[in-house]
């Protein structure tokens, strides 16, 4: 059977018209407190940071405030129903080409977690927008000492609290950072026969 | 070249000798620095044995060593340290650029890479490949031999 | 005081005294930066400077499309290439909602468990070479080149294959291939035996190893420590033991687990994982199931070439996936394969585009070395090489 599916025909424009009808689809599913302890804990103590939760591809991932993520995470990490021992990873995502307008959040902050009790997974965004700081989770995770200077780094986020915050991957006298979304991606200019040097 | 059997005496041009000294005993300094290492480890390794060209001992400090083999991707924060270990080695020495990220950074097109090492230092060979195989290596190192051949006693001071 | 009996007062000098150990160094394993300070030989801080490799490799995958991304992949942890591909492709799999056919699953596990000693016997040869034992880095290079025959004659390239793609496999392995696998797997046990010989009750080699480098499970855990690093302080966790992928759960094996967490333990525990390895591969390599190497689903494989002169649909499907790309539906995964060295996890953001708006490596390497100056602390200054070596690092992976 041809399947001439949008994955292969659309063009950018067509593809944001479907992203936008789509923005929640069929295989979006909230969490239900009833079957992840996670959500759970969440909601019973923190309902005001929480914004959204969704489980896509058996991976569940809960949307938070970045206010309180150090109490949060502490909880998460410390509960025994969950006891997220582990940071696995720590990152960001440059929201700038996705979102719709300039009001919503810019930056992503990703906790990766992991239990070493369960073998489960959860995944924590935190919203940041451009300018605005967050609590390091150094605490909580020697871990994240220098994941959250690589994100300051590459991102140019700050993170209050943290005990050694500078360049960790570029050069100390590196100005910008390199992977936001309005940054080129530099290197030199393909030569080609036509805008060949010195010819 | 003339051999004197009475008088035990051999007439040579300086220039050869100095040559064949100079390409029979290149002793490469460590500059192993991504992927491309590996496989310059395995071209000294007992596979491909680097050492019998002469290659015996890679110099781990730069002011014994004759040749730079820069093999792998050298960012932009890596370049003044590749510079400073290049100007501590003494005259004579060569440069041998290994790999496509050193001759010309490959697959990385973009901010954190040195375009090609030969912005930074002179290079005498460049060998290609992404990594090269061991032997491409070796290749390499024969033709800078055959490079060292032709060069002039003069020149180098 | 009467002359001649006076004796100046003693003070304690507390001058440190820094060395760099600096980008260029033999026994860095890559160009890392250690700015140890020192009290006599005693270590009081080893700082790690990194950065000295970053590529851009990232940035670099959010331009290229899906399938073209996967060359990157290759050249991060540049001794366990076949591993990076897969746990890139159980990503992309992942999120597009793909099988896998059961012949590429164990052809995976194959490819995966060779990496996996090649790794194993490059950490063996530099950290005995680092430590003075200079004959193993010969003898280990030999059985590594032997591996790379097999990459090379599966695909033509002996290190950066790209062989394991989103789907499947690039292409099946030749005839003759699974024999002349066997027959390494035959006479390699041979060879780890004589590196024991060499190694293990060697009164320099447990002088030099035992007692250093010594960090708790506890500790270990919270620094996110993972692999043998991980596992020579007593923490039983395996990836392909908790959470099982490309079917490692039919195979029979055991994690080998410290009890101290030294230098010495890490070392045996990674002797061990070459011979389990071994006895994966035993098992892998009998009875390959028949079939398909890449998933026949036409959305993310192309189609075969044969197809192309006879239907239109294959030769659009051929045309598109190989400039255009596919397209994955709007989301975030993160998939994660036992390396060499750990926890070796890609987390993927898709915003429906043909290129990721956002690939994370998550390399264990950088983790691992966060550790360094608790391990290093009160330790002489001729054991932070043994214990670099120890942990494994790979600079390629931290500094991506």
């Amino acid at each position: 059977m041809v399947d001439f599916d949008v994955r292969l025909g659309l063009s950018p424009a067509d593809l944001a018209l479907r992203n936008i009808a789509i923005k929640r689809p069929e295989d979006w599913l909230d969490l239900s407190p009833e079957d992840d302890p996670e959500i759970r804990l969440v909601q019973e103590n923190f309902a005001s940071e929480l914004i959204r939760s969704r489980r896509f591809r058996d991976e569940k991932t809960i949307w938070v405030r970045p206010a309180k993520i150090v109490v949060i995470l502490t909880l998460l990490r410390d509960h025994p129903d969950t006891e997220f021992s582990f940071l696995s990873d720590l990152t960001c995502v440059d929201l700038l080409k996705v979102n719709e307008d300039e009001t919503e959040p810019r930056f992503q902050i990703t906790y990766n977690l992991y239990s070493m009790a369960t073998y489960k997974r959860l995944r924590v965004n935190a919203l940041v927008e451009i300018g605005q700081q967050i609590e390091t989770v150094e605490g909580v995770w020697p871990a994240a000492n220098w994941l959250e200077r690589e994100v300051y780094d590459l991102f140019g986020i700050v993170f209050a609290g943290h005990s050694d915050l500078r360049r960790i991957q570029m050069p100390d006298d590196w100005i910008g950072h390199p992977l936001r979304k309005d940054e080129p991606l530099g290197g030199e200019e393909v030569e080609f026969s036509f805008n060949v040097r010195g010819r | 070249m003339g051999v004197e059997q009475n008088l035990g005496v051999m007439t040579v041009q300086m220039n050869t000798v100095v040559n064949w000294a100079r390409r029979n005993s290149v002793w490469p300094a460590t500059f192993g620095l991504a992927c491309c290492a590996i496989e310059m480890m395995a071209a000294t390794n007992s596979r491909y044995d680097l050492a019998r060209f002469g290659s015996e001992a890679f110099r781990a400090s730069p002011r014994q060593a004759d040749l730079m083999i820069v093999a792998g991707r050298v960012s932009k924060k890596m370049a003044p340290v590749l510079r400073r270990i290049y100007d501590q080695m003494a005259e004579p020495k060569w440069v041998i650029s290994m790999g496509d990220c050193a001759s010309c950074t490959g697959v990385f097109n973009n901010y954190a890479l040195v375009q090609g090492v030969d912005t930074i230092v002179p290079v005498d060979i460049y060998v290609p490949g992404c990594p090269p195989n061991p032997d491409a290596l070796i290749y390499g190192i024969m033709q800078l031999q055959k490079k060292i051949d032709r060069e002039q006693f003069g020149d180098r001071r | 005081m009467p002359r001649g009996v006076y004796i100046e007062p003693y003070e304690e000098n507390t001058d440190l005294m820094v060395v760099n150990m600096g980008p260029q160094h033999p026994s860095t394993h890559g160009v890392l930066r250690l700015v140890v300070e020192l009290d006599g030989e005693t270590i009081v801080n080893a700082t790690p400077h990194i950065g000295y490799l970053h590529t851009g490799i990232e940035k670099t995958m959010e331009n290229l499309n899906y399938y073209k991304a996967l060359v990157c992949t290759d050249r991060e942890d540049y001794l366990s290439n076949l591993i990076n591909n897969t746990a890139y492709s159980m990503a992309v799999e992942k999120l597009m909602d793909v099988d896998v056919p059961a012949r590429a699953q164990r052809l995976r596990v194959i490819l995966n468990e060779l990496e996996r000693i090649a790794s194993h016997l490059i950490w063996l040869g530099t950290h005995a070479l680092d430590i003075g034992a200079m004959t193993l880095f010969f003898y280990t290079w030999r059985e590594r080149d032997q591996i790379l025959d097999l990459k090379e004659m599966m695909s033509g390239v002996r290190m950066m294959t790209s062989w394991i793609c989103p789907g499947g496999l690039r292409g099946d392995v030749p005839a003759g291939w699974v024999e002349k696998a066997s027959m390494f797997v035959e006479h390699f046990p041979v060879k780890i035996d004589e590196y024991d010989k060499l190694l293990t009750k060697n009164p320099i080699w447990i002088e030099r190893l035992t007692g250093v480098g010594i960090i708790s499970a506890q500790d270990a855990v919270a620094y996110g420590m993972s692999g043998p690093s991980l596992r020579g302080s007593g923490v039983a966790w395996d990836l392909r033991k908790a959470n099982p992928y490309c079917g490692y759960e039919q195979f029979e094996f055991e994690i080998p687990v410290g009890t101290k967490g030294d230098v010495y333990d890490r070392y045996l525990i990674r002797m061990e994982e070459m011979r389990q390895s071994v006895r994966i591969l035993k098992q892998a390599l009998k009875d390959i199931p028949d079939g398909l190497v890449r998933t026949s689903d036409r959305k993310i494989a192309p189609p075969p070439r044969a197809e192309l002169d006879t239907s239109m649909e294959s030769l659009i499907h051929h045309f598109k996936l190989y400039t255009e790309g596919y397209h994955p539906p709007v989301g975030e995964v993160y998939a994660a394969c036992e390396s060499g060295r750990g926890e070796k996890g890609y987390y993927i953001y898709s915003d429906g585009g043909n290129m990721p708006y956002r690939v994370k490596i998550n390399g264990p390497s950088l983790k691992n070395l966060q550790a360094l100056p608790k391990l290093a602390r009160g330790r002489m200054i001729a054991d932070v090489v043994a214990i670099i070596g120890s942990i494994d690092i790979v600079l390629g992976d931290i500094d991506r």
